[in-house]
């Protein structure tokens, strides 16, 4: 889902980087959100609402509407839409509330 | 605690003007941004600016936004803090905020709120599923990250975000099967309405979404027409197939932190819904407290920057840093505001900013 070409914008990429999502393997560019690199690589349904278990996928992709949470190295409901992607991250879906560990 | 004579909350094209204007009036300034750049939503718009040359007519969003960033990083006055985000406004002006992982405060002696607006949302069946994008989102993925939305998509709004979304899709090589839009005439301009037609895309008035269909993502979508009294037409429904539905259906100020110190609010439709009370100044019922930009009413980024500029320059004056030529720039300013408002696209707006005007 990456745009080849562009008439007006180039577009800045980090290095390519691998993390897992729900265990699978994908790669995206460092410092990308990582629900863009997640969409990149066609993962649109990010999580699963904790009553219903409707899917979910991000809505405002800049921070503000906490559509898109799930749990990254451990973390519950990071938004993903704004998080920037690092080398060997582990992202899990998220499915209801998240579980906040005591350290 | 930190301290500085002026804080701006939000570093998009408002804050970012704010903060020039004070910090050469000789005010300390903290531009407090929540992401990791400055630039708001600037940085994804492509298209080129309309107004005059003062607004950066026909430069295009991404680099007026370099421009702005370029002229704080070189003025000593301004120190900038990203991946801050104040969480907190107080009675005795302290603000809270989350600065790398850290809960700091910060005490300003006057504070300029420029942080923005978020997208609002539509009700219909089926309206939370995956690849239901507003259209900032969708701007988002694919100027700044390069990533398409989706393969087709049915645009929500033929308002100006609307139709200059959908011409953007086009160029990132995205098909777009068609724009929707609830009332009965095109609410954008006509130039960017004819362009998109002229690439083959139909413009629907009179159109709603019923329900969208899919299980994980969405797949497609049945729309129906709407009479004169924006009720269904029965039997009008009709499928249009998608894996993303764009939702271009305006935005509304944020607020939360005026909210938090007991500001006076409007709600005006015409801005977007509530809104501070503020005079010509951009000051708000808190004497010390200036807003600017779409926290103060929904418009555009042009109006967004002069209405920046001149809650710098009154921020900056209240504090008693006043130069020979901050009248006259601010004389400069309101006209330039006044024109941008001028003429039969501006009456909802200077509408709106009469029941927004404090007394
Ligand atoms: C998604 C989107 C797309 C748009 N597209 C266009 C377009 O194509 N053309 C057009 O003319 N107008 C567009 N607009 C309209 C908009 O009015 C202006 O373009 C302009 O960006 C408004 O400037 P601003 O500085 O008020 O807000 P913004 O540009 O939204 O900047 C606000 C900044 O404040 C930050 N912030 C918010 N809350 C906090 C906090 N608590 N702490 C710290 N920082 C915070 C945000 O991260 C952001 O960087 C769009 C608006 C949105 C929301």
């Amino acid at each position: 889902m990456r745009i080849e070409k562009h008439p007006i914008l180039t577009f800045e990429k980090g290095e390519t980087v691998t993390f897992t999502y729900n265990g699978t393997v994908y790669s995206g560019f460092k410092g990308e959100p990582i629900a863009s690199a997640l969409h990149a690589n066609g993962v649109r349904t990010l999580g699963h609402t904790h009553d219903k278990h409707r899917p979910r996928g991000l809505y405002c992709a800049i921070g503000n509407c906490s559509s898109c949470l799930a749990t990254v190295n451990g973390k519950p409901n990071v938004r993903i839409c704004v998080e920037p992607l690092t080398k060997g991250m582990v992202v899990t879906q998220q499915n209801g509330r998240g579980v906040l560990k005591n350290d | 605690m930190i301290k500085t004579d002026v804080a701006v909350i939000g570093g998009g094209p408002a804050g970012m003007c704010a903060a020039i204007e004070a910090a050469n009036a000789g005010a300390k300034v903290i531009v407090f941004e929540r992401n990791l750049s400055l630039g708001g939503q600037l940085v994804k718009q492509t298209h080129m600016f309309f107004g005059s040359q003062k607004q950066y007519a026909s430069k295009r969003g991404f680099d007026i936004s370099k421009i702005l960033r370029d002229q704080i990083s070189q003025n000593k006055n301004i120190t900038v803090m990203t991946n801050a985000t104040v969480i907190g406004m107080y009675e005795d002006g302290v603000l809270t905020i989350e600065h790398d992982n850290k809960y700091k405060k910060v005490l300003p002696r006057a504070t300029v709120v420029a942080t923005g607006a978020s997208e609002k949302f539509l009700p219909f069946n089926n309206n939370d599923l995956p690849g239901i994008y507003g259209a900032g989102a969708v701007q988002t993925l694919m100027n700044v990250y390069g990533v398409k939305p989706g393969d087709q998509v049915v645009m929500v709004g033929a308002g100006n975000i609307g139709l200059i979304v959908s011409y953007q899709l086009m160029q990132a090589g995205v098909k777009v099967n068609a724009v929707i839009d609830a009332a009965p005439r095109i609410g954008g301009y006509l130039v960017h309405a004819s362009k998109i037609r002229r690439m083959g895309v139909p413009i629907l008035t009179s159109t709603t979404v019923k329900t969208a269909h899919g299980t994980e993502c969405v797949e497609g979508v049945t729309l129906v027409k709407l009479d004169e009294n924006w009720k269904e037409i029965p039997d009008s429904e009709f499928y249009l197939p998608c894996d993303n539905l764009c939702i271009a259906v305006g935005l509304s100020p944020l607020t939360e932190l005026m909210w938090q110190i007991g500001i006076e609010m409007a709600y005006v439709p015409q801005l977007g819904g509530y809104v501070p009370k503020s005079n010509k100044n951009m000051q708000t019922s808190r004497p010390e407290v200036f807003v600017a930009g779409d926290a103060s009413g929904v418009e555009e980024a042009s109006s967004a920057m002069v209405e920046g500029r001149i809650a710098g320059l009154n921020a900056a004056k209240f504090l008693g840093f006043k130069t020979t030529d901050t009248d006259s720039k601010l004389a400069d300013y309101f006209e330039q505001a006044d024109s941008l408002r001028s003429g039969p696209v501006g009456e909802k707006i200077r509408a709106g900013l009469k029941l927004a005007e404090l007394d």
